[in-house]
């Protein structure tokens, strides 16, 4: 019981904190912190799968972030028909050579036994596929990225409303998940933490440069949203008479009626923002809360205990009789599509897809600072970690420009070490941050909330 | 003709760049490995702490400048590159001592290890952003060309010209002796030999009565040593940048694991492996080859195998192939 008290106090705190920066400094400042914080809850619970649970370390979050990003982008921009009749084929033949390569090198590991030979077929052919690739795609590639090129120059995407993007996002990235854990998950946990951070490196440079695809460092924007846009409510009817409703008591002490109208569509403008953040809260909170139930359900399952076992000691569980490769593939697919989908989510949120956005610092680690802070294995303590980290990665900015001007006061404002010190406050998150976990991990190393482990008696 | 026009093509555009670059990974690549040996993990704040040297460098060189002290033809900052190192030493046995030393007495994982040095890299990244700043900062100074391009030209008249960056040759002249002492170090003294015998062997190390935490301060401080010297080296023939030198990062592990991680040899080799594939595979060779094929097979592609954007591809081709096929790295890796 004691345990479920802490869940219930921190996320209280973390509310009570929402609530005052809502206060302080306002409410669409403090929901779109929630709902930031909210996506990163749905990446710490991906992480958490896979390191809380099995203990592999995924240094990769970035690229499945960029391929949940993609995603959304092929999902819901519309098909540029033009593009698609000057290069469409080009592309398409290309898929289907790569498809072609892959089956051709399975054939081959399969038939041919294992030796020097085999290994330099499957070489030559590689390099020979990638030469006709290339003469096949480039003039497409060509073509497409001249067409309309200001605005367009890509083949768009499929035009379906985005909210599919979501779960097209978390195939995307299960499929690249697939592949990744295919070559890497069978090497040393540090390899694996460097191969992988090197991969997402790899997909983050794909989606910048082959601007066919996602218009690379040129951006995609104007996405669209599952929530109306704030100019469309401020037309509506109903929702000018909601507003004029709340705030009725307001509006009945002015008399001029001129006055009045100015008012009411001052507030209706603010408010028009803050519904907006609302529905986009709503619907990240629904996707966190199922993510969690499915999470927890599976952490006490069978499953889950068999995972735990393969995480806290492999030898053990694989003289149980359980194919440790084949879970550890599994959980990293399933870790991945879930972050995928919050790449998806985030684009969603934002309405536009910026590659060059994809940084490993934000994305990957932390993210992982999330989780280690939140609890290693606890589903509530991602979410936790999601929140609070994020809280802590906005409001570092104000926090250290208090204490900066408090630890400064005598001196001038003009004085030159003062002023570089406030031109470099967004800086300070970094070392809050880094501080923060190197806290953690010395004196709570479970995290905030540990993990809770369920002993069943017989 | 044609055929020397082709060769100094390749010296110029794929030869004396990759040798550089070989040679600034190779360093990182060897304090990368060192820390693996002896303290047993990868250690994510290495791109940072040689932002930090050469941050320390920087603002150095910026005072002697400023006082009007100058290297002669050299760039400034080898003058105040020994200070820095001494900076940056001092600051990672702090660290040692604030962060690693109490999860090394309590023999944690190499994957806690990881992580606590990410918070590590946080810090680092942090202060060197207050400090310094994001943006571009250039230090050099003193003479910038050895030989440039036309003068070559006129010197030997072949259509193409070979430009040395006095930095080029810095850096290669300060690598191979850098690497030279290295190796004497751990080969023939007697720390570098305990140094070498803790890595092989701990426990038994312990009972030969090696000192371990002599062993950590001196694996710091030779780490710090490489780190700022390459760092430096680095900000010197490019420009400073605190973000590259993450990035850098990533090619350096490539490098330490392709060589054998824990074998300084190995990841020397493994910096100039990684340097010439890179620049090798995203090189474009259409000017070399209509030099040496007769004209009617003369390309008219760029001949590029990879555009220069996924530099990053072909590290980690690299690393998938030779662990693959050589899982212990080229060289036999966790013997120092």
């Amino acid at each position: 019981m004691r345990e479920n008290e802490n869940v219930i106090l921190s996320f209280a705190i973390m509310a009570t904190l929402l609530i005052f920066v809502g206060v302080a400094q306002s409410w669409g400042v403090a929901l779109s912190i929630l709902n930031l914080c909210l996506i990163s809850a749905v990446m710490s619970i991906g992480v958490n799968i896979q390191w809380g649970y099995a203990g592999l370390i995924n240094f990769g979050v970035m690229g499945f972030t960029a391929l949940g990003g993609l995603a959304a982008v092929l999902v819901s921009v519309n098909p540029i028909e033009e593009a698609w009749s000057v290069g469409g084929m080009g592309v398409l033949t290309s898929i289907g050579l790569i498809a072609l390569l892959v089956f051709l090198i399975k054939i081959i590991l399969k038939k041919i036994t294992q030796s020097k030979k085999r290994n330099i077929l499957i070489g030559v052919i590689i390099f020979l596929f990638i030469i006709l690739i290339r003469k096949i795609i480039s003039p497409s590639i060509e073509a497409i990225e001249s067409v309309n090129p200001a605005t367009q120059g890509f083949l768009g995407g499929l035009g379906l409303p985005i909210m599919f993007s979501w779960i097209i996002g978390g195939v995307f990235a299960a499929l690249v998940a697939f592949v990744i854990g295919k070559i890497a998950l069978g090497l040393r946990s540090d390899y694996l933490a460097i191969a992988t951070l090197l991969i997402s490196g790899i997909i983050v440079s794909i989606v910048k440069h082959e601007d066919w695809l996602s218009r690379g460092v040129k951006n995609v924007i104007g996405m669209k949203r599952p929530a109306p846009y704030e100019i469309d409510l401020q037309q509506t009817e109903w929702f000018i008479n909601m507003v004029a409703f709340l705030n009725s008591g307001k509006l009945n002490l002015i008399n001029d009626i001129l006055k009045k109208e100015k008012i009411l569509n001052q507030l209706v403008m603010d408010a028009s923002t803050i519904f907006v953040k609302l529905c986009f809260a709503g619907l990240f909170s629904v996707v966190v809360i199922i993510l969690l139930i499915l999470a927890q359900k599976a952490l006490y399952s069978p499953w889950g205990r068999m995972m735990r076992a393969i995480r806290d000691n492999e030898e053990a569980a694989k003289a149980m009789g359980k194919n440790v490769v084949k879970q550890h593939l599994n959980i990293f697919i399933i870790g991945s599509a879930i972050i995928g989908m919050a790449g998806a989510m985030l684009v969603t949120y934002n309405g536009l897809f910026t590659p060059v956005s994809y940084q490993p610092l934000r994305y990957t680690f932390l993210i992982w600072i999330m989780v280690i802070v939140g609890g290693t294995g606890n589903n509530y303590g991602s979410i936790l970690g999601g929140f609070i980290v994020w809280f802590l990665w906005i409001e570092a900015a104000p926090i250290s420009l208090f204490f900066i001007n408090l630890l400064t006061s005598h001196l001038d404002n003009t004085h030159e070490f003062k002023r570089h010190l406030i031109n470099s406050v967004p800086y300070f998150r970094y070392i809050i941050m880094g501080i923060g976990l190197l806290f953690i991990m010395r004196y709570r190393p479970k995290g905030l909330l540990p993990e809770k482990i369920k002993i069943q008696k017989i | 003709m044609d055929f020397l026009n082709a060769i100094v093509l390749m010296a110029n555009f794929v030869i004396v760049p990759a040798l550089t670059y070989g040679s600034q990974l190779a360093l990182g690549a060897i304090g990368v490995t060192l820390i693996y040996g002896v303290l047993r993990f990868a250690n994510f704040a290495y791109g940072d702490l040689m932002a930090f040297g050469t941050m320390i460098s920087i603002l150095i060189t910026w005072k002697f400048q400023s006082m009007g002290i100058s290297f002669g033809f050299l760039p400034t900052a080898l003058l105040a590159l020994p200070f820095a190192i001494i900076a940056t030493i001092l600051v990672s046995l702090f660290f040692d001592k604030v962060i690693f030393e109490y999860y090394r007495i309590k023999k944690s994982p190499g994957v806690t290890l990881i992580v606590v040095s990410l918070g590590l890299m946080f810090v680092l990244n942090g202060i060197v952003r207050v400090v310094i700043g994001t943006g571009d900062r250039q230090f050099f100074d003193g003479q910038k060309f050895l030989i440039k391009a036309n003068e070559f030209k006129e010197l030997t008249g072949l259509n193409e010209g070979l430009a040395i960056k006095s930095t080029q040759l810095i850096t290669l002249i300060t690598t191979i002796f850098v690497a030279l002492l290295l190796f004497w170090f751990l080969d023939k003294t007697k720390t570098g030999k305990s140094m070498r015998a803790y890595s092989n062997n701990e426990d038994l190390a312990l009972l030969s009565g090696i000192d371990p935490n002599r062993v950590v301060m001196i694996t710091w401080i030779i780490a710090s040593i490489l780190a700022t010297v390459a760092g430096t080296l680095y900000g010197l023939d490019k420009s400073f940048k605190p973000f590259t030198y993450f990035n850098n990062l990533l090619p350096i592990f490539a490098a330490a694991i392709v060589g054998g991680i824990g074998n300084p040899i190995g990841a020397f080799f493994g910096g100039f492996l990684v340097a010439f594939s890179e620049i090798m595979i995203t090189y474009a060779y259409k000017k070399v080859l209509i030099y040496l094929l007769p004209e009617n097979l003369e390309p008219t592609s760029l001949m590029q195998l990879l555009s220069t954007d996924y530099k990053f591809a072909v590290s980690f081709s690299i690393l998938v192939i030779v662990l693959l096929f050589r899982p212990n790295g080229i060289f036999k890796g966790k013997v120092l």
